[in-house]
């Protein structure tokens, strides 16, 4: 009896070992490395699904490299975040330069991801900053930990491959210098010229 | 030696339940405006008062000095101004220094439901001066409870027996009237939403 329960208790430890529900990233993605396996949800407005290219009727979750684009920047952001307020202007002209650069637009997507604020909470920093780009709540810091727990606002470039693979080619703490610079550097990293 | 998949899964789930609601690091205050100078001291007990006052009953007035130097009682805002009391543990710690500033990009629902906010804390001016600029600047007065020490918090029965406050919110009516309390985890941020909807109903 004793060794059953024992035998029981071994095969449950290496079960919890195989799929902790802690998983968490020591460190923030790097530079030449991989995302982490972050889902979201896909937004339910049809500009949303529109900008990241999920289609009409699409529904359920994605993952960041599915987003129909050559570079995803993403930028992990609270909206209590002092910072991430300060920056927000700038977040929104670089996504505006983007935007309205021919060569650039729809191959340089922006999304954001609110650590540890509620889908209203993330709604409230959308209209107060009058963003256009889509941003996702992570209410339970589920990616925060996954992105190795980083300090906000904090900004990862991924380059999407046309064979779906992808490639983290940017990955830094606080806010642009200057947005021409960033957008200039990131799209060299990018190699999109 | 037998392998029961009964008794596996309910060590297996147990241990899950042990991982996720014990030991998940709280992950709190996460503005790079703060770098390295908030100091966490761990997860803690998430009540630890006795609060003594309910909805309904009237509240009890204060008069307290702000940051700015002003005195500030809350009868001045009596048939005026609806008004929300947030007492945050104190300066410099983790969840108080994210729930500011959250507030203060939200004036206009405030504004919306005629509602002014008090932040309130034990700590001294000084120390409130240097924590609040770090925010930005901060459309609501702070208020300094720091002496006699912790008064109004003790009056509202959210002093921790160490000296700090609780992480409450008290929504007062034009008519001095607390119309909701939230003595809220203090290791947890309330949801905004919670607070806009309570405002949402003193109409």
């Amino acid at each position: 009896m004793k060794k059953n329960v024992i035998g029981c208790f071994i095969v449950a430890m290496t079960l919890l070992l195989i799929i902790n529900p802690l998983s968490a990233a020591d460190s923030p993605p790097v530079a030449g490395g991989i995302l982490p396996d972050i889902k979201l949800s896909i937004p339910k407005d049809s500009a949303g699904k529109s900008y990241l290219g999920l289609g009409f009727f699409g529904f359920g979750s994605f993952r960041i490299p599915e987003i129909k684009t050559r570079l995803v920047i993403i930028e992990i952001f609270s909206m209590y975040c002092p910072y991430c307020q300060r920056e927000a202007p700038n977040v929104n002209k670089l996504y505006d330069k983007i935007e309205q650069d021919p060569y650039l637009k729809g191959k340089i997507k922006i999304i954001g991801i609110g650590a540890g604020n509620t889908s209203y909470e993330v709604d409230t920093f959308k209209r107060k900053y009058n963003i256009l780009f889509p941003l996702f709540p992570d209410e339970d810091y589920a990616i925060h930990k996954m992105v190795g727990e980083v300090r906000t606002p904090y900004f990862i470039g991924v380059k999407v491959n046309p064979d779906g693979s992808h490639q983290v080619i940017y990955s830094k703490l606080g806010g642009f210098e200057g947005v021409d610079q960033f957008l200039e550097m990131i799209v060299k990293l990018s190699g999109l010229q | 030696m037998k392998i029961h998949i009964k008794q596996v899964m309910v060590i297996f789930f147990s241990g899950v339940f042990i991982l996720t609601f014990l030991f998940v690091p709280t992950v709190y205050c996460l503005s790079d405006a703060y770098k390295n100078n908030i100091y966490n001291p761990g997860i803690l007990k998430p009540t630890d008062s006795v609060l003594k006052l309910k909805v309904g009953d009237r509240a009890p007035d204060f008069t307290l000095k702000a940051v700015s130097g002003e005195m500030i009682s809350l009868k001045q805002y009596r048939g005026k101004k609806n008004v929300v009391i947030s007492f945050v543990p104190a300066a410099w710690t983790p969840v108080c220094s994210d729930q500011w500033p959250g507030y203060n990009i939200v004036k206009e629902i405030f504004e919306q439901h005629e509602a002014i906010l008090l932040g309130i804390t034990v700590d001294n001016i000084p120390t409130l001066f240097a924590w609040t600029n770090q925010m930005g600047n901060l459309w609501f007065p702070v208020l300094s409870d720091f002496w006699p020490h912790g008064k109004v918090a003790a009056k509202y029965g959210v002093l921790r027996s160490d000296g700090v406050s609780e992480r409450a919110l008290f929504v007062i009516d034009k008519k001095g009237i607390i119309r909701y309390i939230d003595v809220h985890d203090i290791n947890k941020r309330p949801p905004l939403e919670d607070l806009v909807s309570v405002l949402e109903k003193l109409r």
